[in-house]
């Protein structure tokens, strides 16, 4: 079992977060494209994965016992991209080549790419293959656990609840979903589009243990996800997040879900990063 | 309702297959499940992942011997070959078993993405395929899988017409570990003259003649043959070639055989749309052979239903049918 990386404290972990996002920001500005909220909506949890739960590394991605993380919700691939790039699992200056003829950096995640696990992009299919790498894991007698990162849109996909029921037979402990919620989607507030609540009742109806988490709380995410929810079911936790998070302009504003900021705009977020930045700082 | 096999479908076409010598086999879904049983004691990575099909497929058997190899989902295709992706991304060499019809189309997107583009060597078993349930109607019909899945890149796609090109197929996929759809019907099938290929995506010379070719796949084999021993009483003599794979093609086998008979005929229990015929004519064109040139398949209409034999002998996927239209096409 690889090892996992010594744990940064709440603090590097804020840092972290900050810096991903100023790096996804240029990478879909460079590109002239990209899911900019949805990406900064889950950028805290993928931080939280990366650095404090996952055993997995560039050197660890080829061994059978590494933690598997699959990103369901396909389109927030940028932060998915900068965490894997800061992670030493390919250079940061690839990213640059984001959305350009031929590169492999496209929109959606694809094992082209070093540390991606599964091609996703089309909705609702990370959790059933989640589901069979842990009932593999679970054949081979392997610790390992298994990440997939749903969106609260892509809930109404009904394979999402094949999966569900699937895992929650096998009572899968190594299976973690993470639903990354949001509150949006592209056509307005989720609630409107095709309403959801109460999602813990409906994982719990499922058979799942469900626990909701501020999804930009990194003690909240961390104690959510540390340890399986509970050793005989499948976990989920529910992150309760805000779109566009942490530029003023973009949260919870579904104009944002795959919005290009223009110079003036992209300008405006960086200096609210910096600023988030030295008051970071400040406090030491 | 009628819906059991029937080999060679009409007495004078079994008296045929008798006068030929042809052994009658046994269904291709129990070669393939006694093939995949043998797979699995040998090696404890291979796994069978069903959708409530273990039945149907044979393969009731195999979770007796080996329930930790067998995963069931429940009536669930979209999580079938979902599982399996994430199965066969783990090391393990995975058979996703389901009804064809299901398969192909309800979890068609599984297949492209979680199978097909992400490269996760995952067969695809597609059961009681083509028109195999027979008067159960087209709900459980499968003409479209050779199309849809033809069109996607990154997957092999077979139907072997006997119990040796099962056996060689089903091997030779799990050795693969590369993406496959393997297509089986529930006839009894006899067994045809000739080694099925050991190479995959071989053709296989099934009867020699240059007055015609009969290009064939799956099911629709044997009827090819026993066709041309028919035409053979009237003095023409036509080629046979089984043709398993249908990606990758045997270019260099179908071209041969168009080139050498100048007359082609390409029978599937598939629409016409999109199966073999229309890639042998694409194929045929390219190399600029201009044959004579018949598909005997399924047409674009409201499929007339009864059993698997029935509607064979409807749309002339018989002896007696593909001898009149060779005939005709020989005018």
């Amino acid at each position: 079992m690889p090892p996992r990386r010594s744990e940064p404290d709440d603090a590097a972990l804020a840092r972290l977060s900050l810096r991903y996002r100023r790096r996804l920001l240029e990478a879909i500005k460079h590109a002239g494209g990209g899911h900019t909220g949805g990406s900064l909506s889950c950028v805290d949890i993928l931080n939280v994965l990366y650095n404090r739960v996952l055993r997995v590394s560039p050197e660890s991605f080829a061994s059978a016992g590494r933690d598997r993380y699959i990103q369901s919700k396909g389109h927030s691939v940028e932060a998915l991209f900068v965490v894997l790039a800061d992670r030493g699992f390919f250079p940061d200056a690839e990213l640059d080549t984001l959305g350009r003829a031929g590169s492999h950096f496209v929109g959606h995640p694809t094992r082209k790419v070093p540390g991606i696990e599964h091609n996703t992009g089309g909705l609702g299919h990370g959790l059933s293959f989640g589901v069979g790498q842990a009932l593999a894991g679970r054949m081979d007698g392997a610790d390992y656990r298994v990440f997939v990162l749903l969106g609260d849109g892509e809930l109404a996909e009904g394979s999402n609840w094949e999966a569900a029921l699937c895992a929650a037979h096998y009572g899968l402990s190594n299976l973690t979903a993470i639903v990354d919620c949001n509150s949006l989607q592209i056509t307005g507030r989720t609630k409107d589009v095709m309403g959801l609540e109460p999602l813990a009742e409906k994982f719990r109806a499922f058979g799942w243990s469900a626990r909701e988490a501020d999804g930009h709380d990194f003690g909240e995410l961390t104690a959510a996800l540390a340890q399986p929810l509970d050793p005989a079911r499948p976990g989920v936790v529910i992150a309760r997040t805000i779109k566009g998070r942490g530029v003023s302009f973009m949260e919870d504003a579904g104009a944002w879900h795959h919005r290009v900021p223009t110079d003036a705009e992209f300008a405006r977020a960086l200096a609210e990063l910096d600023a988030a930045r030295a008051q970071l700082e400040a406090r030491g | 309702m009628s819906t059991g096999p029937a080999p060679a479908h009409t007495p004078e076409a079994e008296a045929a297959a008798r006068r030929l010598g042809l052994r009658l086999g046994r269904p291709n879904l129990e070669e393939f499940a006694d093939t995949v049983l043998a797979l699995a004691r040998a090696d404890r990575n291979v796994v069978v992942v069903t959708s409530d099909s273990r039945g149907s497929g044979k393969l009731t058997p195999f979770g007796q011997a080996l329930p930790r190899q067998i995963v069931e989902v429940g009536i669930a295709e979209q999580n079938l070959v979902g599982v399996a992706a994430g199965l066969a991304a783990a090391g393990k060499t995975v058979f996703a078993v389901s009804p064809a019809c299901f398969l192909t189309a309800r979890a068609l997107e599984q297949i492209k993405n979680d199978v097909a583009y992400a490269d996760h060597p995952v067969v695809l078993v597609g059961i009681s395929a083509g028109v195999s349930y027979g008067a159960l109607g087209s709900t459980h019909h499968s003409l479209h899988d050779f199309a849809a899945l033809r069109a996607i890149h990154n997957l092999a796609v077979a139907a072997p017409a006997d119990n040796a090109e099962a056996r060689s197929l089903v091997r030779a996929a799990a050795a693969a570990r590369r993406p496959a759809y393997l297509r089986f019907g529930k006839a009894a099938l006899y067994d045809l003259p000739g080694a099925a290929p050991e190479e995959p995506g071989r053709a296989r010379p099934v009867r020699e003649g240059g007055d015609l070719a009969f290009i064939a796949t799956g099911e629709t084999v044997i009827h090819a043959l026993l066709a041309a021993d028919l035409l053979a009483e009237g003095g023409m003599q036509c080629r046979v070639l089984s043709v398993p794979s249908l990606k990758p093609l045997d270019r260099t086998a179908i071209v041969e055989a168009a080139r050498a008979c100048g007359s082609v005929i390409v029978a599937e229990e598939h629409s016409v749309h999109g199966g073999l015929g229309e890639a042998c004519a694409a194929l045929l064109a390219e190399a600029g052979v201009a044959a004579r040139f018949h598909q005997a398949g399924i047409p674009d209409h409201y499929t007339w239903t009864g059993s698997q034999a029935d509607i064979f002998r409807h749309y002339g996927i018989s002896r007696e049918g593909l001898a009149a239209a060779a005939r005709h096409l020989k005018r």
